[in-house]
């Protein structure tokens, strides 16, 4: 057995293709593995016609196994269908039932992908894991850790989801598609040959077939057998007047503009929502506005936890375009970030990212709760 | 690197001898069975030497066998065939919690055509109690349904108790005998089964074959339709070269069972004691009982039985856990879980099962990768208490 075995996160796409293809163009050995996260014949009434990518469909493991059979690589489809629902799927329930926006890809790369996977991969053998993730990786010449880069692809860059990665984590995983952009890679694809080269994007959400999570949580309700509270409410201004009625809180996040069901003069947005009092607040886009938040269970993935606050641009979602801001940590794991402009639908459950240029700096979760 | 199988119960490799009379058949037996010419009598002749062999072999009449595509369509045609042509109103059928899915799932159709299933539940010995198969005999009852010998823990089931019971009690009797077949001794009449299926690739025969004895004037309702083959049970021009191989290779088993039965329990068994002397916590899964010569289940508490498969694989060593589903990702096994395994236990057992080809060099070669690949596995099992 060759010490520096690497396994690969393939999931049918192009993308971990790719980094497949690469790393063993580069002679490395290498083991590819599918992992099994969701049984998309639950929930059938979600399934949409013809929808591709869809995660875990027998059409991407077949993808993956060919693209395997094509490099000539042992392959196998790893089961991690208990641990999705309970470290991913469920959490997602109750972030959106708790009046939260949670991201779910974030979850599965901190419980699954590289914590659980990483598991399996050193246990048979493999000293790292490879992924299809945009994002870069280096040893820091001054401190010796490892730290997490932004993706030369802007677009592309997941680093977004990434920021939950601990130092033991990131020295055992390689991001081949890092110094590429999307189109390199599609280039690359056919260049190697890769039966799935002309392949679609996958979405964002893997699990909820066409998007709509609000039929995916009703739905895995019916399924369990428990109903689901989902007793309507009152859709009321930010002064507190009541100008309509809404079917559930967890239908709504912050930012929303379509489906509010009532006509006004200006357009409208979901400024808040209380799932104690069942009500949506809404107003004008203005009123979106915050300047700053806090965020939990900040981890600081390239540096060691500062003392003193210190500058940064934050994300704080994923096509958010970085805002300079001051953070303030409290030594709690906990973090104040004040924008120097207002930022726009600040959205509890969402991740706040911190950059300094490329290096990503760390991150944690928005809290619910306005500071002023 | 070298590649070392063990197993031996999902599929076997053909055999030379069987490889030279598939090769022979597949150049020269070029005609239709059903054809009137030399060329038709000449295919004819070949599949009726495959069912004198297949029928040496379990003890029965050539013209008690029927030939299908293999071990799933054996059951199938045994359970929906022998229950859709019993004509009763209310039906009812007995069998037991360790088949293969060929026979559950197959039961689990004819639940949907109104047919009452018992599912007997098998102790932790892996064997079923006859008693538990009698205490649930009803007049309705028309088919009984057991294994010879269990695919995951080798066990032998109590196959002759039951068959007796069952022809006392005027009910069929339905043996998989898939995993049995070249591996124990069969006499279908001895059992007594009425019905008994096999599968060739289980034999050393190529995929895609597979015979069902039918005990004369047993009736059953055909599954497809189409010409009189089979004395009208299986409709189909017959594949003759998948046929003829398996005849040759059960000629070939029948030959061999007095020596491969006592040289592979002998090697079984040193697999046994080389993983139970140097992995702490291991165990055999239904030891206690009555097996087959090739197989054993072992369980290695605290490991996980997907992650030691596949680190056995990338090492060279072919062996399997639990069952493959549709995607190919491994499900806790079934039989183990019905025998009243944990699920955790379950998932640490690994099935090792033999064959013609493997040596005792082998199996140490085996003993040696199993114990490191475990001992690697216990020192990052602190990651594993979270599965």
């Amino acid at each position: 057995m060759s010490e520096s075995l690497i396994a690969v996160a393939m999931s049918g796409g192009v993308d971990s293709s790719t980094a497949a293809g690469m790393l063993h163009r580069s002679g490395q050995p290498i083991a590819g593995f599918t992992m099994q996260l969701w049984n998309q014949r639950r929930l059938p009434e979600l399934s949409a016609e013809g929808a591709t990518g869809r995660c875990c469909s027998l059409d991407d493991v077949y993808d993956a196994r060919a693209v395997a059979q094509y490099l000539g690589i042992p392959y196998y489809v790893l089961n991690f269908e208990g641990l999705f629902e309970e470290q991913v799927v469920k959490p997602f329930i109750r972030d959106y039932l708790a009046g939260r926006t949670p991201i779910p890809c974030t979850l599965c790369n901190n419980h699954v992908k590289f914590d659980r996977f990483l598991d399996v991969a050193r246990a048979v053998g493999a000293d790292r894991i490879a992924t299809g993730h945009y994002a870069r990786l280096r040893v820091s010449s001054e401190t010796g850790r490892y730290q997490l880069l932004r993706s030369v692809d802007a677009a592309k860059d997941q680093t977004y989801f990434l920021f939950g990665l601990t130092q033991e984590q990131l020295s055992r995983s390689l991001f081949p598609l890092g110094e590429y952009t999307k189109r390199q890679v599609r280039l690359l694809a056919s260049d190697l040959g890769l039966p799935v080269a002309e392949k679609d994007d996958s979405q964002e959400i893997c699990f909820v077939p066409n998007g709509d999570y609000a039929q995916f949580i009703e739905a895995y309700f019916r399924e369990q057998g428990i109903s689901l509270d989902v007793a309507a409410g009152e859709i009321v201004t930010t002064s507190g007047r009541v100008i309509g009625e809404h079917t559930g809180v967890h239908r709504f996040t912050v930012g929303q503009r379509k489906g509010l069901g009532v006509a006004t003069g200006e357009p409208l947005y979901v400024i808040a929502t209380d799932t104690t009092s069942r009500r949506v607040v809404v107003g004008r886009n203005e009123e979106l506005l915050s300047p700053g938040f806090r965020a939990s269970q900040f981890n600081w993935v390239s540096m060691s936890p500062p003392a003193a606050p210190l500058r940064a641009q934050v994300r704080i979602r994923n096509k958010h375009i970085p805002a300079a801001a001051t953070v303030t940590p409290d030594g709690e794991g906990r973090v104040i970030v004040r924008f120097d402009e207002p930022q726009r639908a600040v959205t509890p459950g969402q991740a706040a990212v911190c950059y300094d240029g490329d290096l990503v700096l760390g991150g944690g979760w928005i809290e619910q709760g306005w500071i002023e | 690197m070298n590649r070392y199988y063990f197993d031996h119960n999902a599929t076997t490799p053909v055999a030379d001898e069987v490889l030279a009379a598939l090769n022979l058949v597949l150049r020269e037996a070029i005609g239709n069975p059903s054809s009137v010419h030399q060329e038709g009598q000449f295919a004819r002749h070949r599949v009726e030497e495959a069912r004198h062999r297949t029928a040496s072999l379990l003890g029965c009449a050539p013209e008690e066998i029927v030939f299908t595509s293999g071990g799933t369509e054996a059951n199938n045609l045994a359970l929906l065939g022998a229950v859709r042509a019993s004509g009763n109103l209310s039906r009812h059928v007995i069998t037991t919690a360790i088949e293969h899915p060929a026979v559950l799932n197959a039961c689990g159709r004819l639940e949907r055509e109104g047919v009452l299933v018992t599912y007997v539940k098998a102790p932790a010995s892996g064997a079923v109690d006859p008693d538990d198969i009698r205490r649930e005999i009803r007049p309705e009852t028309v088919l009984i349904s057991v294994m010879h010998a269990n695919n995951e823990t080798g066990a032998l089931q109590p196959v002759e108790a039951i068959g007796r019971l069952a022809r006392e009690m005027g009910v069929l009797f339905h043996v998989d005998g898939v995993q049995a077949a070249g591996k124990a001794a069969i006499d279908v009449k001895q059992i007594p089964a009425d019905l008994y299926s096999i599968s060739g690739h289980k034999i050393y025969a190529p995929k895609g074959a597979g015979a069902l004895y039918v005990r004369k004037g047993v009736k059953l309702e055909p599954l497809q339709y189409g010409g009189r083959h089979e004395r009208q049970r299986r409709a189909g021009t017959e594949n003759v070269p998948g046929v003829a191989a398996m005849g040759e290779a059960a000629d070939l088993a029948r030959r061999l069972l007095g020596q491969e039965i006592p040289r592979q329990e002998g090697l079984r068994d040193r697999l046994e004691r080389g993983i139970l002397d140097r992995v702490r916590h291991a165990a055999v899964n239904a030891g206690v009982a009555h097996r087959i010569a090739n197989t054993t289940s072992i369980r290695v508490d605290g490991i996980d039985g997907e992650a030691l498969v596949i680190a056995l694989d990338l090492r060279g060593f072919a062996v399997s856990s639990g069952s493959a589903c549709s995607s190919g990702a491994v499900e806790p096994s079934h039989v183990l879980l019905a025998m009243g395994l944990s699920p955790e236990q379950a998932r640490s057992s690994i099935r090792f099962s033999l064959g013609r080809q493997n040596t005792a060099e082998q199996v140490d070669a085996l003993i040696d990768a199993v114990a490191g690949c475990a001992a690697h596995l216990r020192r990052l099992s602190p990651a594993y208490s979270h599965v």
